[in-house]
């Protein structure tokens, strides 16, 4: 009873030193000084360094849906529908999710252990020292990476995905690119695009703000840095699947008035 | 027990701390510490592992909050100031950190241009990349200027460290074990090259460490940090010769080491 209690406590604890944080990017990230410079180095490092991952990831994505859907489809004799189905899903699900749980996998572990290890070798304390605010230049630019960067990655799974389909389309039916991607874009109406890309906004701030947290305030030593990447990941996870159910649950309510 | 000392020629402080306190928890770990830094000295501040050597420094230029006392540094209220004159004063005080703590993802250039980004007459151009080039000549780097941190022997590290530290020309250094990790080959280089740019410089320096050997070549006062407070203090020699047995303990094995 007194470990469920300990463990609820380091719960509410956690949410709230997460929440102050957060609140402390919004604070500082609108701001001066901007660190211009390292922002477009971490969109680099984030967005660029991700991208050949995430377009894999989305191509065979879009292959294997393509693949599973198809034999249902024809059964219910509706293969002709299968562009407005895929694209659908991409847009309003797919694409979104498994994107940042690979983001969140790849670049929230990297934040994580990065500012973790700057923590530990005093590097934090250095800059400080020097007079730039470490928050501002690592924390705000990494976060700040992630917003922007994160939603241009969905948008390049989204396009690979579809194309993924249409390339099992095209070896097993008669379609070509252009009727394929017109019957795709036909079906999409802006209920399905607008909050579906609001949505991954959050998710890379939801990213940015865990893995930098996590690393902020890792603990010292080498294990501080790896429980860091570690929880980085398991938190921005959990994180990410309830931010989606948020987004979900409030486009829905938001399109039936 | 020697007192406080007086300043002979009768200056002002460039650092006083005052009845200092700081604990964590339970453990008290400073409590009541007092030091005066004068112009042009070199004091050393030492003390066992874990004895809050690290803790003070920190407080000194508000890395750690303490929980009370004074600190005075140029004459400015450090502990009341805000951040943009905190920034001003942090200038001044050039800060030495234990493992170097060069920035990993920057060159040495880089590392050494990073102090210079925020600093109000800031060079640019030319001016500043010949800044660079000087600052590690003076430590004997020169040739290091492109590599990483991570290409960098223990010694070379703590030299590019003290490059950075001495590129925004402060008029205080605080050191923080400025010889742990390195064999005593390195460490007396690293001696010898804060003597000699001290003397370049004309930098005062607050040395922290625990290390007899750095003490004893470097220092013009030594105090003792003990159960948290400035416990002893006087030249190296007075020191060594105390009857206190906490203070001797401290002299024991380099005095056995020194005289068989």
């Amino acid at each position: 009873m007194e470990k469920i209690r300990y463990s609820l406590l380091g719960i509410f604890e956690e949410v709230g030193k997460l929440s102050s944080f957060t609140g402390r990017f919004f604070g500082a990230a609108f701001s001066r000084p901007f660190e211009w410079k390292e922002l477009i180095r971490q969109c680099y490092e984030i967005g660029y360094k991700s991208l050949f991952l995430v377009l894999a990831t989305g191509f065979i994505m879009g292959l294997v849906l393509t693949l599973q859907l198809r034999p249902t489809m024809i059964d219910f004799g509706a293969s002709a529908y299968m562009p407005d189905m895929v694209s659908i899903a991409f847009v309003r699900e797919i694409g979104p999710v498994v994107t940042a749980l690979i983001c969140a996998g790849k670049i929230g572990s990297g934040i994580g252990a990065e500012l973790g290890s700057m923590k530990v070798t005093e590097q934090i304390d250095a800059m400080e020292v020097s007079g730039t605010n470490p928050f501002k230049f690592l924390v705000v630019t990494r976060v700040w990476a992630c917003i922007i960067m994160i939603p241009l990655l969905v948008i390049a799974a989204d396009a690979v995905g579809m194309l993924g389909s249409y390339f099992i389309e095209s070896t097993r039916g008669e379609v070509t690119l252009a009727l394929y991607f017109n019957r795709a874009f036909h079906a999409m109406a802006v209920g399905d695009l607008v909050p579906a890309t609001i949505k991954t906004f959050f998710f890379g701030l939801v990213i940015g703000i865990v893995g930098c947290y996590k690393g902020y305030f890792s603990s010292k030593g080498t294990a501080g840095v790896g429980s860091a990447a570690n929880s980085a990941v398991v938190i921005s996870s959990l994180l990410l699947f309830l931010v989606d159910f948020i987004a979900v649950l409030a486009a829905d309510i938001f399109y039936a008035i | 027990m020697m007192e406080a000392n007086e300043h002979s020629s009768g200056q002002k402080p460039l650092i006083e701390i005052r009845e200092l306190t700081k604990s964590f928890g339970n453990n008290q770990v400073l409590c009541g510490f007092n030091l005066q830094l004068f112009p042009g000295e070199n004091v050393v501040i030492l003390g066992k592992s874990g004895s809050g050597k690290s803790v003070l420094i920190k407080c000194l230029i508000r890395l750690m909050e303490p929980d009370s006392g004074e600190i005075t540094i140029l004459g400015k209220s450090v502990i009341h100031l805000d951040q943009k004159t905190l920034d001003q004063v942090r200038t001044e005080v050039g800060f030495l950190f234990q493992g170097s703590a060069l920035y990993d993802s920057m060159t040495v250039r880089e590392n050494l241009r990073f102090p210079l980004r925020r600093h109000p007459e800031r060079k640019r151009g030319q001016e500043e990349e010949e800044l660079i080039h000087q600052t590690l000549r003076s430590v004997g780097l020169e040739d290091a200027i492109d590599l990483m941190p991570a290409e960098l022997s223990g010694g070379m590290k703590r030299r590019v460290a003290l490059a950075r530290t001495l590129i925004l020309r402060p008029k205080i250094i605080l050191y923080d074990e400025p010889t742990t990790g390195l064999d005593p080959i390195t460490s007396n280089e690293i001696i010898q090259l804060i003597l000699q740019l001290q003397k370049e410089l004309g930098t005062t320096s607050l040395i922290i460490t625990h290390d007899m050997d750095c003490a004893r070549v470097i220092s013009n006062r030594v105090i003792i940090l003990f159960d948290g407070i400035n416990y002893a203090e006087g030249t190296y020699d007075e020191l060594s010769r105390s009857q206190d047995p906490k203070v001797r303990a401290f002299f024991k094995d380099i005095n056995e080491r020194l005289h068989g």
